[in-house]
């Protein structure tokens, strides 16, 4: 008895590391997903299409490789942050990322109601297999070990970090980075405000790391961190509304290229050249500033020396 | 195994025993053995070949098995792990006294303890029903919060200290089910024998309590090892936060997969030692009634 139920076990952990341990067998299947139904239409019957473009054009709605049909699916975390969200809910319209996706999705030529929202938390938007999702707009910084596992439109938006303290706080007067390095600094859990801290002050004490920024914002009321560091429009949001006896401290020096935030779609999704294409409108019409005017006000913060 | 029971004290006499039914115990072992090997080939081939010819297989090997996003995150990892292992050292211990004395605080007769019983009946109720996470997200920043004089503020202290009381709970149910498990005759015995109550209890429940109870209690403190990981959401950066951290910017699970080894090299050691002392249990209380 006792060990035919050894074996069992053994047979089923044997036959797990077998399937984990094999090298990419000779069936030689392709890493890209099953696409999601591709139009079947040919791009030459434009005249079925109410497009408002008079050419044939691979980027019409109908043409699009869409998860569903019809409709723009776009998706982002819950809870949705102000300034780039209001009232956590991303189908108003109102807040920088909300704006933005309603214009792309207007360049691309969907009503606002053909745009559907999907709750896709950050850790899932990466994870392998088909997405749910047209796009993920969720602040979400280019970086090239990123682009290896998902496609990144162009940049929307260049983001710098901040670091923002109580105005009682010992290093709320602070004008270099290296007077920071005693404090006890904290941001969110996957944000480049992480890296930021590991990569430009180095403290010398332990970062502290926290789920989401509602957290992190605990800690700093608390006094358990001395600051925490946060993307500059957030940093802006969250003394202004949220912790009015915080002040920002400064923000880091301007990196080369700048950290961009871009959307996130399935890795090779064809529909990213279109959508590259209303974002460069998006640009040159100036649009995407006077959207980034309206929800991003107050750029300005002093930079700190090293 | 197929010997016969000898009689008592006749050691040299050797049983007599069939040899048509020894080959066929032989044969049978032998066959067994072939069937098993057999079976383990096509089982574990099927679901290789299943697993691996899954059109998603690739992916799912670069995203959670990669060899080198593991190499990249594993020192990292390590480090952060030493916190993991610093939290359930020093919470263990408090977990045992914890548990200990709200079992044995529950078991007090006398009427005047009454208090003291419902407030050790509340805590368990309790704290066994809350999600541990909450626990500690509620002693982590809400009693800072409070900013009382003179409370740490350091946030691995409240961590623990969550930690201690809501495993404390769990563990003082099982000390309670131990105390039970023990026959009152022993308790009789033990009182006619002229023992005080707290001798009893020292001398004769408790010994036999906790015996009763080890596996349990090492299972608790299995579980204990994976939760010290709910502590991240104070902000230290623990073992799982680590991996989080380098999965969140590499866009690759691996370093989960990284963290669980760790957690498994230290969780095995655990179940192995549980499962000895459950079998050296078992055959000293076998040997108490043979001969």
């Amino acid at each position: 008895m006792h060990r035919r139920s050894l074996s069992v076990v053994a047979l089923a952990a044997a036959g797990l590391m077998l399937a984990a341990c094999a090298q990419e067998s000779s069936g030689g299947a392709s890493s890209s997903a099953p696409a999601p139904e591709s139009s079947s239409a040919a791009p030459a019957s434009s005249s079925a299409a109410p497009s408002p473009t008079e050419t044939p054009d691979e980027c019409a709605p109908e043409n699009l490789n869409l998860v569903n049909a019809g409709q723009l699916t776009i998706g982002t975390d819950s809870p949705a942050y102000p300034p780039y969200f209001v009232d956590d809910d991303p189908a108003n319209g109102q807040g920088f990322e909300s704006a933005v996706a309603y214009a792309v999705a207007e360049g691309l030529g969907f009503t606002s109601d053909q745009v559907a929202w999907t709750v896709v938390p950050f850790n899932k938007s990466y994870a392998p297999g088909a997405k749910d999702f047209d796009f993920d707009i969720n602040q979400i910084s280019i970086t090239p070990k990123r682009a290896e596992v998902v496609t990144f439109s162009e940049g929307y938006y260049t983001v710098n970090q901040a670091v923002i303290a109580l105005a009682d706080s010992p290093i709320a007067n602070a004008t270099s980075l290296s007077e920071l390095k005693d404090a006890r600094l904290g941001a969110q859990v996957g944000t480049t405000s992480l890296k930021y801290i590991e990569d430009f002050i180095q403290p010398n004490t332990d970062i502290f790391v926290y789920n989401d920024t509602n957290d992190a914002k605990s800690a700093l009321k608390n006094g358990q961190i001395d600051g925490i560091v946060v993307d500059l429009p957030t940093a802006f949001y969250i003394t202004a509304v949220e912790i009015p006896k915080g002040k920002i401290v400064g923000q880091f020096p301007a990196q080369e290229g700048g950290e961009q935030f871009g959307l996130l779609f399935q890795k090779d999704n064809p529909l990213v050249t279109c959508v590259n294409k209303v974002l460069t409108e998006l640009k040159d019409s100036g649009e995407l500033q006077a959207i980034q005017d309206e929800w991003l006000a107050g750029t300005t913060a002093p930079y700190f020396t090293e | 195994m197929s010997n016969a029971p000898a009689h008592a004290g006749s050691t040299t006499v050797t049983p007599y025993v069939d040899p048509a039914r020894v080959r066929y115990r032989q044969r049978k072992a032998w066959r067994d053995a072939a069937i098993g090997i057999v079976s383990l080939i096509v089982t574990a081939s099927l679901v290789t070949f299943v697993v691996v010819r899954t059109p998603g297989w690739p992916a799912v090997q670069e995203t959670f098995f990669s060899p080198e996003a593991f190499s990249e995150s594993f020192p990292g990892l390590l480090e952060a792990f030493w916190l993991n292992i610093r939290i359930f050292l020093i919470a263990e211990p408090l977990i045992l006294i914890v548990g200990l004395t709200v079992a044995l605080v529950r078991r007090l007769k006398s009427p005047i303890f009454l208090p003291l019983r419902i407030v050790a009946t509340v805590y368990v109720d309790v704290f066994r029903g809350v999600p541990t996470l909450l626990v500690i997200l509620l002693l982590g920043f809400g009693v800072p919060a409070l900013q009382l004089q003179g409370a740490p503020d350091d946030v691995l202290v409240w961590g623990v200290v969550a930690l201690v009381l809501s495993y404390g709970a769990y563990v003082a149910e099982v000390f309670r089910a131990g105390i039970d498990s023990v026959h009152p005759s022993q308790r009789m015995a033990a009182r006619s024998l002229g023992l005080s109550s707290w001798q009893t209890n020292r001398y004769v429940v408790l010994p036999q309590a906790v015996r009763n109870v080890t596996p349990p209690l090492l299972n608790d403190f299995i579980s204990l090892q994976k939760d010290t990981a709910l502590v991240s959401v104070l902000g230290p950066i623990e073992v799982l936060r680590q991996a989080q951290i380098d999965a969140s910017f590499t866009f690759n699970y691996t370093p989960y997969v990284a963290a669980a080894c760790l957690f498994i090299a230290l969780t095995i050691p655990m179940t192995r030692f549980t499962d000895w002392l459950q079998e050296r249990q078992r055959r000293q209380r076998g040997s108490g009634f043979s001969s």
